[in-house]
């Protein structure tokens, strides 16, 4: 009896120094495809090209919010003012389209930039911690563009624009396309280039990677932007889709969603590492679990119950990643 | 008080002389006193270009606003303090509301009570997560912030609580202490005891030595954990606390209360002074920082033309400037 309970017990924790790594870097995949199994058993019409193409229509603006804020968390950085610069970029849309959807575009995308270079000049030159400055940009951006928009929503009807949310080129949903153009131009950036290795160096140890000569805070800076940069497309495709721009509720807390995507998709808080697949897995996950509420009529709150026992389960099994 | 001087002077002269300048004592000061000096500022300005600022029921009218949003700031300047970040205060403010407002039929005593024991318990399980598993506090109240406020909507079927208004239970929102209404006084209170227990005991002391160096503290035998589980269940408490006397306030449990509220409180804390990479600060900042965070409100309301937009983008920007000159100070202190 107590022999075969050891021997149970040696075994289990055999099995979990092998699966315990692996659990950490994989979970999100597991736990996607049980939602995936759960789904096809459970929920009709699941498996077909229309519900494929709402779930990754619906999952684009966090999609593009998480990939920016991979990267600064990977610098060990947080950006809270992502929902709040989609609603400024949005707002820019219907106010510019008087010049054209060129000018209305470009605009939109550079209030994006801008909005993430105070972020980033507040962090690398202020010295100011990052959930503070973005915290700042989160409550004061959102007024901003209720202001220029004077609270109300305002109708967008350039087809150039809405095509962005709505078209389908060749069969495939725009804000997809958008998406899978932004999730390779942000890998190339991580794997090819050597501003990816600044950022994971950063992140590691900053004044290590100061010490070696790394422009540590020019690196900074291009991060928060490029995170306000990609706040700035998911803001574009939000109003596309909604053919409108709506500043009350445009990206409202969807920072809490792209957090949650990264660091279930294996991304450390503590910085040194960025797992773009594991955030994109992420995004889709959470995605898929309020489509799996949705779809069988469950309640929405206990999703948000289970989005929580999810982070805490996937930062448990990372746990003390940040120290190696 | 002692320990957050003791501990900026520390930082101010790092290669290690004695005693500080006269120009580094009064860039500390500022640091640490700047809240309570912009705050008299700005209750001078809006006395004299408004008429009725300075009244009794206008500034009772603030100090009932703040009361509810003062009960959460002592607790977070605690948890900030010691190093962490509670940012599940408001989904535990809305639980603490609909707890109160469920009880309030059985006994008014459990309306109470019972908000402060769950929110409390879920405080100390965050604790237990961040303190023994060495789960990063930011994450855990995150999951806290969404999970919480889930519970509470569940829990209220996404409509508000009615209470009825002949209940005892009402008393701690609407009753009369000296004179004050009952939310009032309890903030008062709390912000005076926490001052007392921060400036003047050994778990205080705790508190400012775990901010300063966790490694530190840990050698020096300090109960790290134990210390920092009591942050974060104080702070649930508390704010499942003021959840009950907002909800006894309203005559009704909103789960949907507090919404951005953990926002807010950390505004008010570093407005006030405390350091967010925690061993530095006072209850006497983080209670200015309230008040003004209040007062702003209140003048904005009053100025009329400007709507609650431009109240948000006020917020915002007097929240960077705030940092920007404590940053600022900070690094004159150094150089």
């Amino acid at each position: 009896m107590l022999m075969s309970g050891r021997a149970t017990g040696a075994e289990r924790s055999f099995d979990w120094a092998t699966i315990g790594p692996w659990l950490r870097d994989r979970g999100v995949y597991v736990a996607f495809g049980v939602m995936l199994v759960f789904n096809l058993v459970f929920t009709e019409n699941f498996a077909s090209v229309i519900t494929l193409y709402n779930l990754l229509i619906q999952v684009t603006p966090v999609l593009l919010c998480s990939l920016g804020l991979a990267l600064v968390i990977g610098t060990e950085g947080i950006d809270l003012s992502v929902g709040s610069i989609m609603a400024l970029s949005s707002a820019a849309v219907p106010l510019y389209l008087g010049y054209g959807w060129p000018a209305a575009l470009a605009i939109a995308l550079l209030v994006g930039a801008f909005a993430g270079a105070i972020n980033g000049s507040l962090v690398a030159f202020a010295g100011i911690q990052p959930i503070i400055a973005t915290l700042a940009l989160l409550v004061a951006g959102r007024g901003l563009a209720q202001i220029f928009t004077s609270g109300q929503l305002l109708t967008v009807s350039d087809p150039v624009v809405l095509a962005l949310g709505q078209a389908r080129p060749f069969g495939i949903p725009a804000p997809v396309i958008v998406a899978a153009v932004a999730v390779l131009v942000v890998a190339f950036l991580m794997k090819r280039t050597t501003f990816g290795r600044y950022v994971v160096a950063i992140g590691g140890n900053r004044s290590a990677s100061y010490l070696s000569g790394h422009p540590v805070r020019r690196t900074l800076l291009a991060v928060y932007i490029i995170s306000g940069l990609l706040a700035a497309v998911a803001g574009i495709v939000a109003t596309a889709r909604l053919s409108a721009s709506d500043p009350s509720n445009i990206g409202v807390l969807i920072e809490l969603s792209a957090i949650t995507a990264v660091v279930v998709g294996g991304t450390p808080l503590s910085g040194g590492r960025v797992r773009l697949a594991g955030t994109v897995m992420g995004a889709l996950l959470m995605q898929l679990i309020l489509t799996t509420f949705i779809s069988n009529n469950l309640p929405f709150t206990l999703a948000q119950v289970l989005t929580a026992g999810i982070i805490l389960v996937a930062v448990y099994v990372q746990r003390g990643r940040g120290a190696a | 008080m002692a320990t957050g001087q003791a501990r900026t002077s520390e930082k101010g002269t790092p290669a290690g002389e004695g005693g500080l300048s006269r120009r580094e004592q009064f860039f500390a000061l500022l640091q640490r006193r700047g809240a309570i000096v912009v705050l008299l500022i700005v209750v001078a300005v809006a006395s004299v270009r408004f008429d009725s600022f300075l009244t009794a029921r206008n500034l009772e009218n603030v100090a009932l606003q703040s009361a509810f949003l003062g009960l959460i700031v002592v607790g977070a300047t605690f948890v900030i303090i010691s190093g962490g970040i509670d940012l599940s205060v408001g989904s535990l403010l809305a639980l603490g509301g609909v707890l109160a407002a469920l009880m309030v039929p059985v006994s008014w005593v459990l309306a109470v009570l019972v908000p402060v024991a769950v929110c409390g318990l879920i405080g100390c399980g965050q604790g237990l997560l961040i303190a023994k598993a060495r789960m990063a506090p930011f994450i855990v109240t995150l999951a806290g912030l969404l999970g919480i406020r889930g519970l509470a909507l569940a829990l209220a079927g996404e409509q508000p609580i009615g209470i009825e208004n002949d209940s005892p239970f009402v008393w701690f929102g609407q009753g009369q202490i000296f004179g004050l209404t009952t939310p009032i006084v309890f903030m008062i209170v709390a912000f005076a005891l926490g001052a007392l227990v921060l400036t003047r005991t050994r778990y205080g002391q705790a508190i400012f030595a775990i901010g300063g160096s966790e490694e530190s503290a840990r050698l020096m035998g300090i109960p790290v954990e134990r210390t920092k589980i009591v942050a974060y269940t104080t702070s649930g408490a508390l704010s499942g606390f003021a959840g009950a006397l907002l909800a006894a306030s309203l005559a009704a449990g909103q789960p949907v209360a507090g919404a951005g509220w953990e926002l807010d409180a950390i505004s008010a804390v570093v407005v006030g002074g405390t350091l967010l990479t925690g061993g530095a600060g006072t209850l006497s900042g983080s209670f200015a920082g309230v008040l003004l965070l209040g007062i702003l409100q209140n003048l904005i309301n009053q100025l009329g033309t400007l709507g609650s937009y431009t109240q948000q983008l006020v917020s915002g920007v007097f929240l960077i400037s705030v940092v920007l000159v404590q940053a600022y100070l900070t690094r004159k202190q150094r150089s």
